[in-house]
């Protein structure tokens, strides 16, 4: 780059047809949920409240900068980013070339201290996500929320939406209460590679356990990070419990991690299994192909490392084949289709990039 | 080299922005409390409307917890992914001789048509009543 | 990914090399009696404090012991690694549960007994060898004196730090650890390690050992993030940091993110002035004895980590990785080896005389 001052135009009419695979859709206010709630629950909610693992009551842990949002993703009509459908469309879908946009309808159901209510409101927000977003608009698939701590009750769930095909995958919060391949979660895996739906793994806010071995981080930078180690942390635990010798099908998307670290990833953990195979005789191959075969991960936070010519050898060691494109809308770290990836690639890759790798995970 | 009249004064409040075409060019104008400035609407990063952004001083520290707040040296916070450039020099502060935006010059001028400025808190609420704004190009 | 063909340690042959990051075994209170006051001397065998082994870093197990390096002393040492390799000096960096311990005292007391035990039975017995203290993160002035009382002693080089530890290393408990160590040239030498306060995971503990050594790379991340966001990198600019152990290419995954998110949300952290990765670049230093890197590497993959000045080189002896001890990793440019064999030590160890 030289010291141009930067402004050229960058329009471009070469519209891909975008699949993004990471919107975040909103209530317009808290309330906006409660119809879809059963009355006990309601009523339960209004009294004693939704208790989380987090110190601070309906707020998130780590205050973010500008609250976590792109400041110009409000609603013009007032209300949260993302909480208006016909605005979305007329900021995100329509000028993006937004073909496909998967829903991660972030909620604290998954991660709520009461199980019984946790399944409540994951099946809320399942039945909310259809009225608000998938059913007025047709762009926009579904994710199941699970009660994910109790595999009963979140097989359940994906039973009673498994003939909606507006769902398009199950969602897992990775900061779960033991790493995602231990056993107590495999009736999950097992019903996901039955109905051939793909897992979407997104980093949440929520969690039993510190974001760092080392104990609580002191700053959101510090919190941010830390998302992408709880990505890895499923990624490790599927690999090295066997999950996908035991579901060959599974299919895990780690969304919303960046990718830069899926490549020293694989090395170390191949190098790891390498030297420790004994203890785990029941991971058959070398970790990497398991990756290469079993996982994808999306784009968002794209690598913009401080030399840009380096994400091209990253692409080559990752693998094309294994990223997705997402947005991240309306989110603070928002990744734009056309403005995202500044080294070259082949039009067959960005394709791939931006559908044809998602199209095929989730058969769209 | 154009002088355009492009808003009357009082239509940005102080904090405010308003994004204006001259000469075919895309400029975000911004009141900073102090004084009008202008830059470049498009965010050299992924293209975000800086006019979306927010207005605020600069924050530096000397060391850890050591929080200040430089009165006399104003940002906008990009509205997508908050990089920082400075309203007077258009200057990103994470990269500031690769990542700049092209800053305007903005003058505030009575409806006789007289120079208000310097930017100063008093010149603006002496002239701004009825005072238009004048962007050089 | 791993080449079959035998590594050798290749480059580093004839140079004369520094290897910074070598084991010694861990004490038991037999050897340790010695060096205890009266009040230790009495409780630790009252007490049956015998040996303190981390769970989460089980060295007595083959994993963590190659063929033929059974004992650890500092004679084997010279005859598995120094003498074959040429060495002109090794850092030996003690991993044991001094600092897992919950009472401040007892960790204090076993601290300073170990650091003369290692005095006695290494330093004194080899003139190559060197060693970094262990001191009680969790009574920070206590490990502030016991830096301050080896000042003059300059085989000691270094100050050891767990990479899953009580509480994150930059936090501002453990300042006067690193004002101590500044002082005196010690560099911070982070390990692979565990005190169980926090499961390794944030989803809890894992199943199987190769998980949690998997994740020592990103435990060693969260502690980069930790100095860095803290200021400690930017505070104690002649401290220098080294992550031993962990494999070393995790750093771009870390350095890229930092960088891009300080663009957006600096004015969390003003006191970090200057783009991320160059204070990293500084401060920051990775011993690539094991490396995580297929053999058939790339060699943009230096450009990619950073700066082969970042780079230490070391052998993790006798931790049982492929290849001959101390054996170079093939992933990297043969003639990086003067740099990462002696330049950089030199840099990053101030009190280190070779
Ligand atoms: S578009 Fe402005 S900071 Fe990214």
């Amino acid at each position: 780059m030289t010291t141009a001052v930067l402004e050229k135009d960058t329009k471009s009419d070469a519209k891909l047809g975008v699949i993004d695979c990471d919107i975040h859709p909103s209530l317009s206010n808290p309330a906006e949920i409660l119809p879809f709630l059963p009355l006990r629950w309601r009523d339960h909610i209004e009294d004693y409240g939704l208790r989380s693992p987090n110190p601070f009551y309906a707020a998130l842990p780590y205050p973010r900068m500008g609250n976590g949002m792109r400041q110009d993703s409000y609603p013009p009509g007032g209300g949260p980013a993302a909480s208006d459908l016909a605005f979305m469309q007329e900021q995100h879908l329509d000028p993006l070339g937004i073909e496909v946009g998967l829903l991660h309808a972030l909620n604290a159901g998954p991660s709520l201290m009461n199980i019984e209510m946790g399944a409540a409101v994951c099946a809320a927000y399942n039945d909310w996500q259809i009225d608000k977003w998938c059913g007025p608009d047709p762009r926009l698939k579904g994710g199941i929320c699970v009660p994910q701590e109790d595999a009963g009750l979140a097989v359940k769930e994906i039973e009673d939406r498994k003939s909606d095909d507006r769902f398009v995958q199950v969602a897992f919060v990775p900061k779960s209460l033991e790493p995602a391949g231990r056993r107590r979660y495999w009736p999950i895996w097992e019903a996901c590679e039955a109905l051939d739906l793909p897992v979407g793994v997104h980093s949440a806010a929520y969690g039993q356990r510190a974001n760092t071995a080392s104990g609580w981080a002191s700053f959101y930078v510090e919190e941010h990070y830390s998302f992408a180690h709880v990505a890895q942390t499923v990624l490790i635990s599927m690999i090295f419990e066997g999950v996908f010798e035991r579901f060959p099908k599974l299919k895990l998307v780690l969304v919303e991690g960046g990718f830069a670290w899926l490549a020293p990833l694989m090395w170390r953990m191949d190098r790891e299994w390498e030297e420790m195979r004994g203890e785990v005789p029941h991971v058959k191959m070398t970790p990497s192909d398991y990756v290469r075969r079993n996982v994808w991960v999306t784009t968002q936070p794209v690598e913009e490392p401080p030399n840009p010519k380096h994400v091209r050898p990253l692409l080559d060691w990752i693998g094309i084949d294994r990223l997705m494109f997402s947005t991240d809308y309306p989110h603070w770290d928002f990744d734009h289709p056309e403005r995202t990836f500044k080294v070259g690639l082949s039009e067959a890759e960005m394709q791939a990039i931006m559908r044809g790798n998602a199209a095929a995970v989730y058969g769209l | 080299m154009g002088r355009h009249v492009i808003a009357r004064a009082d239509e940005i409040a102080p904090g405010k922005s308003k994004r204006v075409e001259v000469e075919g060019r895309d400029i975000a104008v911004f009141n900073t409390g102090t004084g009008y400035r202008a830059v470049t609407n498009r965010c050299p990063h992924e293209g975000a409307d800086l006019c979306r952004g927010i207005v605020a001083r600069f924050v530096d520290a000397e060391g850890p917890g050591e929080f200040t707040v430089v009165e006399d040296k104003v940002m906008v916070r990009c509205p997508w992914h908050g990089w920082e450039f400075d309203l007077d020099t258009g200057r990103s502060y994470c990269d500031p001789n690769r990542v700049r935006v092209k800053s305007f010059e903005v003058a505030m001028e009575g409806p006789d048509g007289r120079v208000a400025g310097p930017y100063s808190v008093e010149t603006f609420e002496v002239a701004a009543e009825g005072a238009m704004l004048v962007l050089t190009i | 990914m791993l080449d079959d063909a035998t590594p050798t340690i290749g480059p580093i042959a004839g140079l004369g090399a520094i290897d910074c990051d070598v084991h010694p075994r861990l004490p038991v209170t037999a050897d340790l009696l010695p060096y205890f006051d009266a009040y230790w001397r009495e409780q630790a065998p009252y007490r049956n404090i015998d040996r303190l082994e981390l769970t989460g870093h089980p060295v007595s197990l083959p994993p963590y012991r190659r063929e033929g390096a059974a004992n650890g002393t500092a004679a084997e040492i010279a005859s598995g690694l120094l003498d074959p390799n040429g060495l002109s000096a090794a850092i030996l960096t003690l991993v044991n549960g001094t600092q897992a311990l919950y009472d401040p005292y007892m960790a204090d007391a076993f601290c300073q007994a170990t650091n003369r035990w290692l005095a006695a039975e290494y330093l004194d017995a080899d003139p190559r060898l060197r060693a970094a203290l262990v001191v009680p993160f969790q009574h920070p002035e206590a490990a502030a004196e016991e830096i301050r009382r080896h000042a003059d002693d300059r085989r000691f080089v270094a100050v050891v730090a767990l990479a899953m530890g009580e509480r994150p290393l930059g936090q501002r408990a453990n300042w006067p650890i690193y004002r101590a160590a500044a002082e005196s040239g010690f560099a911070l030498s982070i390990q692979s390690g565990n005190v169980y306060r926090h499961a390794p995971t944030q989803a809890g503990f894992p199943s199987y050992l190769v998980e949690e050594r998997t994740h020592m790379a990103q435990a060693a991340a969260s502690q980069t993030m930790s100095l860095l966001s803290e200021g400690v990198m930017t505070e104690f600019p002649d401290m220098k940091i080294v992550m031993a152990g962990t494999g070393a290419t995790w750093i771009f995954g870390m350095s890229w993110r930092v960088a891009k998110d300080w663009r957006g949300a600096r004015v969390e952290t003003p006191w970090i002035r200057e783009s991320p990765e160059k204070i990293l670049e500084r401060q920051l230093r990775l011993t690539v004895g094991p490396f995580d890197a297929p053999s058939d590497m790339d060699p943009v993959l230096v450009d990619v980590i950073g700066s082969p000045d970042m780079l230490l080189y070391s052998s993790d002896y006798p931790h049982a990785h492929a290849g001959p001890a101390g054996a170079w990793p093939r992933a990297l440019p043969e003639d990086l080896a003067p740099a990462l064999a002696r330049t950089n030590p030199q840099e990053t160890y101030p009190r280190l005389e070779v």
